[in-house]
């Protein structure tokens, strides 16, 4: 009775070790086949030529690929985003976790946001096509509306929940009596931000941003219906183009051979981008985690 | 008024404005489905699948909404997350208890760290890993491959919540436990599990509304079919996949409006219901 009850025990030890050890599998495999995915392309091309050139040429007997225009739409949009992002995911990240910490108003904010985050991709994309692009359109920015800055736009408003979200926390984080001992003395609430709260919370502020990066980087959907979809160096914050996510969303499904090939490489690229964006966001967390 | 008072009621001025613009996309992104979707929703919406794009057309012409629904998607959509969180929740509960119970071992840190590199994986990356262990293989497009998909997805999620539980619960509580003579198994699966049931199902829920919205990594595993399918070895739609195809068919573009209007009511029931669980089963 004792032992096969001792004996019932070492199992389901095990299968935690296993449930944990899962993870390494996944994520083993998943480069591994990444890797092996993209053998073609850079075998073919080289990794350094294949990353820093922008031919996309299809045609049999010529075929020609290559990631750098899609490197800097990603880059392009995202930035884009990600500067659109911050006056809006700042003030909101104030008013809940500085001016209104813990008030109704705040959860209720807390809640849009959150609400935001919730909404799908491809949701963001239709609201982006149908109502955002007449409107960049009438303007006269970019071709029929599409291009960089409608999807940045558009990312930046799926990545202000997570921005915001984060770098709230950061703010709740800040000590009370060190506040507190500021407007003994006569400072005003603005005072107490900038010279204690965003001293004190811009290195986690810091890493909610980049941490924010690492999600615009490999939006798919809402991009893809916005950024025009065309294969070239885009020029301007007008221009279309394409992002890595979106060359593969879009011509993945009818591929084969050095193309398929060569959108896993793509696709290698972008989770190489994306790992060391989420890499740096997640030490300087940890970073300022210790401290506090 | 001193200078330094007006800039600070200033500032305060300006991040309320600013939060407050914030709500608008809400307000606008939900304004705009239920005005133009609202008319297409009745009960052959949830029963019938979508007509072909001829009868689509006919329809329209005639002045009437577009005939039959999305049955094929919400089905599809069923069965891809909950065979994802049938594997997913085991799965994501285990490890985290594994990673809560022994957290400072190498093999911890690197399944942590890994967990971390997984969330931040870009979804249309797990379309192209589930198309290459389980499409390439099986030769075909099925539920299988979104669900595998699906459930990459979910996986981190899960340890990470379950984790953050399981570390704000008391260490008295598992003491005790042990104190009484229960076996190991029966102090994580009688005793904590169930003390932090509110964190890990508020978890799950978050999961599973996570992936629901999910188009990405469905692309080119489950593919979409334009029948109600229950075979999961067989070419499956799922809602925000149909809203892709409806959204790339000239006549049948009518349709994303309700449908897009039931997936995020589907998500904001999902939502609530997890924050209503947190507050509700709060570890005190």
């Amino acid at each position: 009775m004792k032992s096969a009850s001792i004996v019932k025990d070492k199992i389901f030890r095990q299968l935690l070790f296993v449930a944990a050890a899962l993870i390494i599998l996944i994520s083993a495999g998943m480069i591994y086949s990444l890797t092996t995915g993209s053998f073609g392309a850079f075998s073919k091309f080289g990794f350094f030529k294949f990353t820093f050139t922008s031919a996309w040429n299809p045609t049999a007997g010529s075929e020609n690929y290559g990631a750098l225009s899609f490197i800097i739409g990603t880059l392009l949009t995202s930035f884009v985003a990600l500067l659109l992002c911050i006056p809006f995911s700042l003030p909101v990240a104030l008013f809940t976790g500085e001016y209104f910490k813990g008030t109704k108003i705040a959860s209720f904010l807390g809640t849009v946001t959150d609400l935001l985050a919730g909404i799908p991709s491809i949701v963001y994309g239709l609201w982006g096509f149908y109502t955002l692009r007449p409107i960049v359109q009438s303007l006269g920015l970019g071709e029929n509306g599409f291009g960089i800055l409608t999807a940045g736009f558009v990312l930046a408003i799926m990545i202000i929940p997570y921005a915001a979200s984060l770098s709230g926390e950061f703010f709740k984080l800040v000590p009370d009596d060190l506040k507190e001992g500021a407007y003994s003395m006569g400072a005003t609430r603005l005072e107490v931000v900038r010279h204690i709260s965003l001293p004190m919370a811009g290195t986690g502020i810091f890493a909610s941003y980049v941490l924010a990066l690492g999600r615009a980087l490999g939006e798919t959907m809402a991009v893809t219906m916005l950024i025009g979809n065309t294969n070239g160096i885009p020029f301007g914050l007008t221009s279309t183009g394409n992002t890595m996510a979106s060359i593969i969303a879009n011509q993945f499904g009818e591929a084969d051979g050095l193309k398929l090939s060569s959108l896993i490489a793509l696709g290698l690229l972008l989770f190489l981008l994306t790992a060391i964006i989420n890499l740096i966001g997640r030490l300087i967390m940890k970073r300022v985690a210790v401290k506090v | 008024m001193s200078r330094r008072i007006i800039k600070d009621k200033v500032a305060k001025i300006v991040v309320c404005l600013f939060s407050g613009l914030t709500v608008i996309p809400l307000a606008a992104i939900i304004w705009e489905l239920v005005k133009k979707g609202y008319h297409q929703i009745n009960w052959d919406f949830f029963t019938k699948v979508a007509p072909n794009t001829l009868d689509a057309m006919l329809a329209q012409r005639s002045g009437q909404i577009i005939p039959g629904g999305i049955a094929n998607g919400i089905t599809g959509t069923l069965i891809m997350v909950v065979m994802a969180a049938l594997l997913a929740v085991p799965c994501g509960l285990f490890a985290g208890v594994y990673l809560s119970e022994k957290p400072h071992t190498g093999f911890s840190k690197a399944v942590s760290f890994l967990t971390d590199l997984l969330q931040g994986v870009p979804s249309i990356i797990l379309g192209i890993i589930a198309y290459a262990w389980v499409v390439k293989p099986m030769g075909s497009y099925s539920a299988i491959a979104g669900s595998i998909a699906l459930f990459i997805m979910m996986l981190p999620l899960i340890v990470r919540s379950t984790e953050e539980t399981m570390k704000m619960l008391p260490s008295n509580l598992k003491e005790s436990a042990l104190a009484l003579g229960s076996s190991y198994r029966s102090v994580i699966l009688k005793v904590l599990l169930p003390s932090s049931f509110g964190g890990l199902f508020t978890g799950i829920l978050l999961a599973i509304s996570r992936v629901m919205g999910e188009t990405a990594p469905l692309m080119f595993t489950a593919l979409g079919s334009m029948q109600v399918n229950w075979d999961v070895t067989a070419p499956t739609n799922a809602i925000p996949l149909l809203i892709w195809q409806f959204y790339n068919d000239p006549n049948l573009v009518g349709m994303i409006w309700a449908s897009s209007l039931f997936i995020m009511i589907l998500i904001l029931i999902l939502n609530i219901t997890a924050s209503r669980v947190a507050r509700k089963w709060k570890i005190r």
